[in-house]
């Protein structure tokens, strides 16, 4: 069943980056409500401020002014220490290359965000078992990255962004690395999260058939965000 | 744990570049303790001696000796407990390869004075009955293979002739300071038969070493023992013999200028390879510290994960290094026995190399880690394979 509290309010952003004396627009006048339970894929070409707008929704980027407010809450006001604290709390992170530590098994690699929180070592093994059993691969626990496939080391990404229980997802490009079949499995994977867990997902992705996948879409041209299905534009 | 494991396994994830970081760190710490080790040999005479002993010699230079007759006159002095005469041999045996030194002294008296050469009360005694007979020390016996009652002979240079001995003791040292390559033999015998080969040479001393019975009394005993001889033909000059054997180590302190300076300098090396080795480390995982900062991980956890991961470079190189001294200086102290028969490692060297390790491995991985906390965490998330 849909919820239709807003979780984001994003209201007036603006982003731009400094190229030498240059200044880049990114992001101009982005306005928009995200519905707690979503699953929204943003898209655009390459280049048109998603992945920036991603970051700025997540907390690991300021902008140059506009509010982001997550659950009542203007992230943008946030000190460092606050937002970083906030961002390990609500937001989980998948990435396309997956970011997983080489030198850690799938295990450490998925423990690593709780070991910030007050969790006991008996605590924090549940929350990966549990993690891990979701994403089907408990029996590979004890793998490193390199001895895992691209999709079962993306499977292990969203092991680790969904272990400490986050009300938000974002994913950049998540099956941009991926073959067809396991872009699949990590899109099915998502829906799940989204559907069985109530899982708000914000996922960028220049694939059509990956943003198929999501309940609603978004897309952004040169900083702007337009109107309309996004099917149209593609 | 998690953390310890990823400090640990970081170190191997360039096995080629770790081992030759830590080598390069073995060889540099293994460096430095053989350049202080043989700092240390150069001052083992000074390290060696005691605040209860003075020696006087002329005061124009060692070369010119003392008239025997001083002995008596200094006895007379307060606060003295022995004097003994002595004279630097300089003999050869058999080629000039096989120097060692060889004085003649006032056996007994010497042996009184040096109560850290240890000898067995048999081969003191058969030792000081024999007019011809020396005490040799324990690594002169094992370097020519000699006995006791082996004929050993010296041929004398600065006393023309060949000397025989007969080998009637050999000496220990109490402790690791205490040289045992001497060879000394009656300074009786030398000034009888100078009374027959060169009477113009005989009663005279080339230095006399004077036993006190309080350090403290030794400024005021050396004034008294130069004003004895003031404006005779012979000046004294009385130090101790710490300052006696300071004297000599100041005729060749360039050279250990220079070798001070070459131990800071392999310092220097290590410094520049261990954090050459970490910035480069810290370079290409700034993703993953960006993923740790992104995990609400403090900056003093990714500082200490650097600093951890240098510091075990470092610790492990070192000692590596200075299990490798111990073998090295067994090797080349046998190869220099000849000029630095003192010749071990101190314990104030390993320290010196640990603390020094320990201070390098902060400082190489203090710029690398000031750096990776300033990571902008939008930039460093953005990984490539």
């Amino acid at each position: 069943m849909a919820k239709l509290e807003k979780i984001i309010e994003i209201e007036s952003l603006y982003k731009s980056f400094r190229k030498g004396n240059q200044i880049i627009p990114v992001l101009q006048n982005i306005s928009f409500d995200i519905m707690d339970g979503e699953f929204l894929a943003l898209m655009g070409p390459s280049g048109s401020g998603k992945s920036t707008l991603l970051n700025l929704i997540a907390g690991i980027d300021k902008p140059d002014s506009g509010s982001i407010f997550v659950q009542g809450i203007d992230i943008t006001n946030l000190d460092e220490r606050t937002l970083s604290r906030w961002r390990s709390e609500h937001v989980g992170f998948i990435f396309q290359f997956y970011n997983l530590i080489p030198v850690l098994t799938a295990f450490e690699n998925i423990e690593l965000p709780l070991l910030m929180m007050n969790l006991s070592a008996k605590d924090r093994k549940e929350h990966v078992d549990f993690a891990l059993s979701i994403v089907g691969l408990y029996d590979r626990k004890d793998h490193y990255p390199k001895q895992l496939s691209g999709g079962q080391q993306q499977r292990v990404a969203i092991a680790r962004a969904i272990v400490t229980d986050p009300s938000i997802i974002v994913a950049d490009e998540p099956t941009g690395d991926l073959d067809k079949k396991s872009a699949e499995d990590v899109l099915n994977l998502m829906s799940e999260l989204n559907q069985k867990f109530g899982k708000t997902i914000i996922m960028v992705t220049h694939d059509l058939r990956a943003a198929k996948y999501a309940k609603s879409m978004k897309y952004l041209d040169k900083g702007v965000l337009i109107n309309g299905s996004a099917e149209i534009f593609i | 744990m998690v953390l310890l494991k990823y400090l640990f396994r970081n170190i191997f994830r360039h096995k080629l570049r770790s081992i030759l970081t830590i080598l390069s760190v073995s060889v540099a710490v293994l460096s430095f303790c053989l350049l202080n080790t043989i700092i240390s040999a150069w001052y083992a005479g000074v390290s060696a001696s005691s605040a209860y002993r003075l020696i006087v010699r002329n005061a124009i230079s060692l070369v010119f000796s003392l008239p025997i007759s001083y002995k008596e006159k200094i006895k007379q002095i307060s606060g003295i407990t022995y004097v003994a005469q002595g004279n630097w041999f300089g003999g050869i045996y058999i080629e000039e390869k096989n120097f060692f030194a060889n004085f003649a002294v006032d056996s007994e008296t010497f042996l009184k004075l040096y109560p850290e050469f240890i000898v067995s009360e048999n081969e003191k005694k058969a030792f000081l009955m024999d007019r011809k007979g020396c005490l040799v020390g324990r690594k002169l016996v094992e370097r020519f293979n000699w006995k006791i009652g082996n004929n050993v002979v010296l041929r004398g240079t600065i006393f023309p002739g060949n000397w025989e001995f007969v080998i009637r003791g050999i000496y220990r040292g109490r402790d690791k300071s205490v040289d045992e390559s001497q060879f000394l033999f009656h300074w009786d015998y030398l000034n009888e038969t100078l009374k027959k080969t060169s009477p113009t040479r005989a009663d005279q001393a080339g230095y006399f070493i004077v036993g006190i019975k309080n350090p403290e009394d030794a400024a005021v005993i050396s004034r008294e023992i130069d004003s004895l001889f003031k404006n005779s033909l012979a000046e004294t000059l009385t130090e101790t013999e710490k300052a006696f054997q300071l004297s000599f180590v100041a005729m060749t302190e360039a050279i250990v200028i220079v070798i001070k300076l070459v131990s800071f300098v392999v310092i220097g090396i290590i410094f520049v390879v261990v954090a050459n080795t970490m910035n480069m480390s810290v370079r290409e995982r700034k993703n993953e510290y960006a993923l740790f900062k992104m995990f609400s991980y403090g900056n003093t956890i990714i500082f200490g994960i650097i600093l951890g991961e240098s510091m075990l470079i470092v610790l492990t190189g070192a000692i590596l290094g200075i299990i490798l001294t111990f073998p090295a200086v067994k090797v080349v102290g046998d190869i220099l026995s000849v000029y630095f028969p003192i010749f071990n490692l101190h314990r104030e060297v390993i320290y010196e190399s640990l603390f020094i390790s320990f201070i390098v491995g902060i400082l190489s991985g203090l710029i690398p880690a000031a750096r990776s906390i300033k990571i902008n965490l939008a930039e460093g998330l953005k990984w490539d394979l």
